[in-house]
């Protein structure tokens, strides 16, 4: 059981990930109402970046910035510093992860002007009926 | 300037979006102009870089300076040389031969359409071209994301839901890959794919490096519609526009196998791939799974687009199976297929973009008496079709040859079952849209007025781009010795024998 714990508490970034991600996963299986399914689109996005930003951290390390005039560069312990290469990364994925959503958010409004409702049964049922009329 | 071809090619597309998205504003027409002079241009470089790579080897490109493995680096070897070419190609082709059918269907939104056009061709070639495996997930976005925006923007009303479910689908499989590069780069420190593969070696034991692989796997397999994942896929292909389904049904899917086949031989050595990471066996069950459904599939539907879109899942599924039977003759089957299907997929699918154009739809009862009256066109669907079947002199009965083959000597018979399986059900799918075409009498509901319809094709710019097209099945075919010999044996590693 200790041991369980402790590996929980040691590693607690990843199994945070892993709950959100598994969230947003569930939510775009299961959930029947489109928006909610981006919704859980987006938590599972969000998760890999935290899984990202998460891994650059070191314990009582301070923002890479680094102090040298030119020419009088001192050696560098590399421990003092967060990497800064994840979250560099994970500006590029905000950025589309926000793009997916928009593009998601306006298929939604085409999808609602269309049936006038979000709900998917509801929307299967009426193209449905409607191939059932031809 | 032979030197910057491996940029050039990306950015020419990418800065020719924006041109024509400003164009689309002073003169509707201008729009596809320019876009066949970009994709001209990016398609030629594609051919220098191959010519470069024929004669040295490989050829690489350090973006801004930086050296690799902290800048990005462009890497062409043999077998991106080869989809690299393939994709230019057959995007330019596509663009002209859908010039009508993108005239109508989208009137006001033709600037749009263009721009997003040279979007996606942008993304393609920069995954194919990229040797970074970072940059490879910002491509794969930038392809999904116009590709989206092409196949939700026709008329048909079913296209909005259906490409929503496959921005679902695409999203977690680019997620799942970003996920696995995560973990390659939290044990390895890099993210340039030549250096991953140099520092992998020592951790191949290591638990998160098989699960880095297994991720991206699972991710780049439900981008590609591979068996269990291909749900996405052919309702958002069959609703889309013609113009758009011939764009993306040949090049989404190929370019996925290709990223498939580099994470297997170059990110993750053969010796890795094939021996620590025991995969083999299941992978190709289910690629056995996904030929002989998508081929069930197929023969359920009433649809000419629709069934070609299976037809897409069951194509998949050789390519996979090939790439994992772990041997030589697979793995050529596999690369070769990539071209031969890219080429037979764009010929059934502008047939269908022809048919769409002249009779608006094509569902089985669409098709009756079409070979009288669209003959040049149905004429280029047996071509494609007999590819497809895998008849020779087409090239399609050369990369089924090498994947049988690969098969046997892999000791895989469920495979080769499932290939001949396959082919047998084209030949039901195919000859029965060719006996609709040819001997049930267009418009059957007035019996006994029994005249034949005259001869109504589609016009000049859309049927010669498909003979080319078709006449390419046939050459390709005819070349398949070169090209095995000079391109795709050369790509594949020693490690494989």
């Amino acid at each position: 059981m200790e041991d369980i714990v402790q590996t929980v508490v040691a590693k607690y970034n990843y199994w945070i990930y892993i709950t959100l991600m598994m969230m947003g996963l569930y939510a775009m299986i299961a959930k029947n109402n489109l928006i909610k399914k981006i919704v859980g689109m987006n938590i599972f996005q969000t998760a890999i970046i935290l899984f990202y930003v998460s891994i650059g951290v070191k314990k009582g390390a301070t923002i890479p910035i680094i102090k040298a005039l030119h020419g009088h560069h001192e050696a560098i312990n590399p421990a003092e510093y967060m990497n800064p290469l994840p979250h560099v990364l994970m500006l590029t994925a905000i950025v589309v992860g926000v793009a997916t959503l928009g593009v998601a958010l306006a298929f939604a409004i085409r999808v609602y002007n269309r049936y006038n409702t979000l709900e998917e049964d509801e929307i299967l049922s009426q193209i449905r009926t409607k191939t059932e009329e031809i | 300037m032979s030197t910057q071809y491996p940029a050039l090619l990306v950015t020419i597309p990418l800065l020719s979006g924006f041109v024509i998205s400003a164009a689309g504003w002073l003169n509707r027409r201008l729009c596809f102009y320019i876009a066949v002079i970009a994709l001209a241009g990016s398609a030629f470089s594609c051919f220098g870089v191959l010519l470069q790579v024929l004669q040295e080897g490989h050829v690489t490109y350090h973006l801004g300076g930086w050296d690799p493995p902290w800048g990005i680096e462009y890497y062409v070897d043999y077998l991106n040389g080869l989809v690299l070419v393939v994709v230019s190609t057959v995007a330019l082709v596509n663009l002209i031969a859908t010039k009508r059918s993108v005239e109508e269907e989208f009137q006001e939104k033709i600037g749009p359409f263009y721009t997003l056009y040279a979007f996606m061709v942008t993304g393609l070639l920069g995954i194919v071209v990229t040797g970074d495996a970072f940059n490879l997930y910002v491509l794969l976005e930038i392809t999904a994301l116009s590709g989206y925006g092409l196949l939700g923007m026709g008329k048909n009303d079913r296209a909005t839901l259906s490409t929503l479910n496959y921005l679902y689908m695409g999203t977690i499989g680019a997620c799942f890959y970003l996920l696995g590069i995560g973990y390659l780069y939290i044990v390895t420190g890099s993210l340039n794919m030549r250096d991953i593969a140099q520092i992998l070696p020592s951790l191949y034991g290591s638990k998160a490096v098989l699960a880095a692989f297994i991720i991206c796997l699972v991710g780049v397999w439900a981008k590609m519609a591979f068996f269990p994942f291909h749900g996405w896929l052919p309702n958002a292909y069959t609703h889309a526009s013609s113009a758009a389904s011939s764009l993306i049904a040949p090049l989404v899917t190929k370019v996925m196998i290709y990223v498939m086949i580099r994470l297997m031989l170059t990110i993750f050595t053969p010796a890795f791939t094939f021996s620590v990471a025991q995969l083999s066996k299941p992978v190709v069950w289910l690629a056995v799974a996904a030929i002989v459904m998508g081929g069930i599939f197929a023969l359920a539907q009433r649809d000419l687009k629709k069934m070609l879109t299976y037809i897409i899942v069951a194509e998949v599924g050789y390519m996979v199976g090939g790439a994992w039977l772990g041997n030589r003759a697979g793995m050529t089957g596999a690369i070769l297929h990539i071209l031969n299907d890219a080429l037979m997929t764009l010929c059934v699918f502008l047939v269908a973009g022809n048919i769409v154009y002249k009779v608006k739809g094509c569902a089985f009862d669409d098709l009756k008496g079409l070979m009288r009256k669209m003959p040049f066109t149905m004429g280029a669907f047996v071509v494609g079709a007999l590819s497809i079947i895998g008849v020779p002199p087409t090239c399609g009965f050369f990369s089924k040859w090498y994947l049988i083959s690969g098969a046997i000597q892999a000791g895989q018979y469920a495979f080769v079952v499932a290939l001949l399986f396959s082919s047998l059900v084209n030949v039901v799918l195919f000859f029965r849209v060719i006996e609709i075409g040819y001997y049930e009498p267009a418009g059957s509901h007035h019996g006994h007025e029994h005249h034949p319809e005259p001869m109504d094709e589609a016009p000049l710019t859309m049927l010669v781009p498909l003979f080319i097209v078709a006449a390419g099945l046939i050459l390709v075919g005819l070349y398949t010795g070169d090209i095995v010999n000079r391109i795709i044996e050369l790509a594949i590693p020693n490690g494989i024998v």
